[in-house]
């Protein structure tokens, strides 16, 4: 049995692109342990901001045949973080018993090394506490014993109208994170570079539906056919009782 | 990459120290060696040793400014086991310490033998020295080269070529300050000086060219298909999340542009390589080794702004 790793899986499929996530993200983490998720010139010309999440839109094909894809991005807390050994103080560590990469506030000098290891973009650095944020998987949250326990999951997950996001240990075969990624063949992102990833994508699915012509017109519709039908009787209880179709 | 001038200044700064360091072992050398050079006094040495010295101490100066919380940057001395950048910061004061030792040992003409060997030469303490001062700069060479070429995820830095450049022309600016040194001091050793800069300088030219060409062709191996995942020919951002500017596209992006790129690398294969070698040749040292420095700093600034990093291709379109 190896190790224990939260991480997220998210469904493409699904996501429909609304930054429920992020902003509940945003909520959560910059009243919380990570906090402030500092804004600078918030209402100016040319703001700026540290987010943990991020929806991006991608379209692929060309005119008329294109189909939109919506694609969240949050640090996909990697197996073999590249952020971590290249900290010069120890700052960036992966938890041992849970998986997750964070950041020691107290510890980060601010060189912003970290970041230019990560092919993901997922770190961002916070110009005003100095010091290099990143999505936490709701640390602070997760293991809250004062929450209820269905509710002990990052405020990402919990804000998805469409159930796109899936918490979990990837590494235990009975979660439902694990399975998600096993049945519906779930992927990393850029495997090429050895990081493992621990957050999965789910594809999106192709579903085409085969339409005959005569399957648009229903050949044995009553109105048709029969006519008016007769009048229910007074005591007939529903509508759905008299309908004989 | 967005240049951050603190690190412009550090490599710059410090290569040239470095640099310097090995000129004057090397001269050392030379005259220990019986290569025919007049021998030069300790003070040569040790005056030497504290211009070095200073430069390194102004280079630590300018790498303070690169860290936003620099009350702890003592921490970044700790994870030297696997981070390049823990390893410079632990060599910088080092050699230092190393130029600081070099400098006093020349200033207070202590000399005593350490080793005899069998053809009647003898090892010294200055000259033991010099060999740790020299071991020490190169090893200064190679971690802040390897800084920037373990960085896989930006192509253009990923490159032993890299190290090499990091090395090659830090030697050659301190070769160029060494030879003004030894010709403001009229040292004999001004002619050895001047040699070894020009040689290193149009050495460092070669290498720095090779890897902007090589940079030309260089492909990443990753793709818009592997960052998010769709096996489409065809895929563009509409959207990269958000309308403002965030961490991710300022870090990553250079001020100015391709055009301020390819200016600069003009620029600077001309001020940084060329034209000192050209002054260095009709005797000017003191004026190449300033053209020199002003053309290594744009070189840096281009090393930097010429970096593209993988994630940029997660942000690409607003909207």
């Amino acid at each position: 049995m190896s190790k224990v790793q939260l991480a997220l899986v998210i469904d493409l499929n699904v996501c429909v692109g609304c930054h429920a996530c992020v902003t509940s993200c945003k909520e959560w983490n910059t009243s919380g342990w990570a906090g402030p998720l500092t804004d600078e010139n918030p209402y100016g010309k040319d703001p700026t901001g540290v987010f943990f999440n991020r929806v991006q839109t991608y379209e692929c094909g060309t005119f008329p045949n294109t189909e939109t894809v919506h694609f969240p991005k949050s640090c996909l807390h990697c197996e073999e973080p590249p952020c971590v050994p290249v900290c010069p103080t120890g700052a960036s560590y992966k938890r041992e018993e849970d998986g997750i990469v964070l950041v020691d506030y107290d510890k980060c000098i601010g060189c912003k090394y970290c970041s230019w290891s990560c092919p993901y973009g997922a770190r961002e650095f916070d110009p005003v506490q100095g010091v290099m944020k990143k999505c936490t998987l709701c640390v602070d949250r997760i293991y809250d014993k004062t929450i209820e326990e269905d509710r002990r999951k990052p405020a990402c997950v919990l804000a998805c109208p469409a159930s796109a996001r899936i918490f979990g240990d990837i590494n235990d075969p009975a979660s439902e994170a694990a399975k998600a990624i096993h049945d519906n063949g779930g992927f990393q992102l850029m495997p090429e570079w050895g990081t493992k990833p621990s957050n999965h994508y789910l594809p999106r699915r192709k579903i085409t539906t085969v339409l005959h012509a005569d399957e648009l017109v229903r050949v044995d519709n009553p109105l048709k056919a029969e006519g008016e039908k007769p009048r229910p009787a007074f005591t007939t209880p529903t509508i759905d009782g008299v309908s004989s179709w | 990459m967005k240049p951050a001038f603190s690190v412009v200044f550090l490599t710059t700064l410090i290569g040239a120290g470095q640099g310097l360091l090995i000129a004057l072992v090397a001269g050392q050398f030379y005259h220990v060696i019986g290569a025919g050079a007049a021998p030069e006094t300790g003070g040569f040495y040790a005056v030497g040793g504290l211009l070095a010295l200073v430069l390194l101490c102004l280079g630590l100066v300018a790498s303070i400014f690169h860290l936003a919380n620099p009350q702890r940057g003592w921490r970044a001395a700790t994870r030297w086991r696997t981070s390049w950048l823990s390893r410079e910061v632990i060599l910088i004061p080092a050699v230092c310490g190393l130029a600081v030792l070099y400098a006093g040992i020349h200033a207070l003409g202590w000399a005593p033998v350490l080793l005899t060997f069998g053809n009647g030469k003898a090892l010294d303490l200055p000259m033991a020295m010099g060999f740790l001062v020299v071991a020490g700069s190169v090893a200064l060479f190679v971690c802040t080269g390897m800084i920037y070429a373990c960085v896989r995820f930006i192509r253009q830095w990923a490159s032993s070529w890299t190290v090499i450049n990091y090395l090659l022309m830090g030697l050659a600016s301190g070769f160029t300050l060494a030879a003004a040194y030894g010709a403001v001091m009229g040292s004999g050793l001004a002619g050895f000086m001047l040699a070894g800069a020009v040689v290193l300088t149009l050495l460092a030219l070669v290498t720095r060219a090779y890897q902007l060409w090589a940079n030309t062709t260089a492909k990443s191996p990753s793709s818009m298909k592997s960052a998010i995942g769709l096996h489409h020919t065809q895929i563009r951002q509409i959207t990269q999340g958000f309308m403002g500017e965030s961490f991710n596209t300022i870090e990553f992006a250079a001020p100015g542009g391709a055009d301020t790129v390819k200016g600069l690398t003009v620029f600077f294969l001309l001020a940084g390589f060329a034209v000192p070698a050209a002054l260095l040749l009709s005797g000017l040292p003191a004026l190449a080794f300033v053209c020199q420095f002003i053309g290594l700093l744009a070189e840096r600034w281009v090393f930097f702004a010429a970096g593209s990093h993988v994630q940029n291709l997660y942000y690409q379109a607003k909207a």
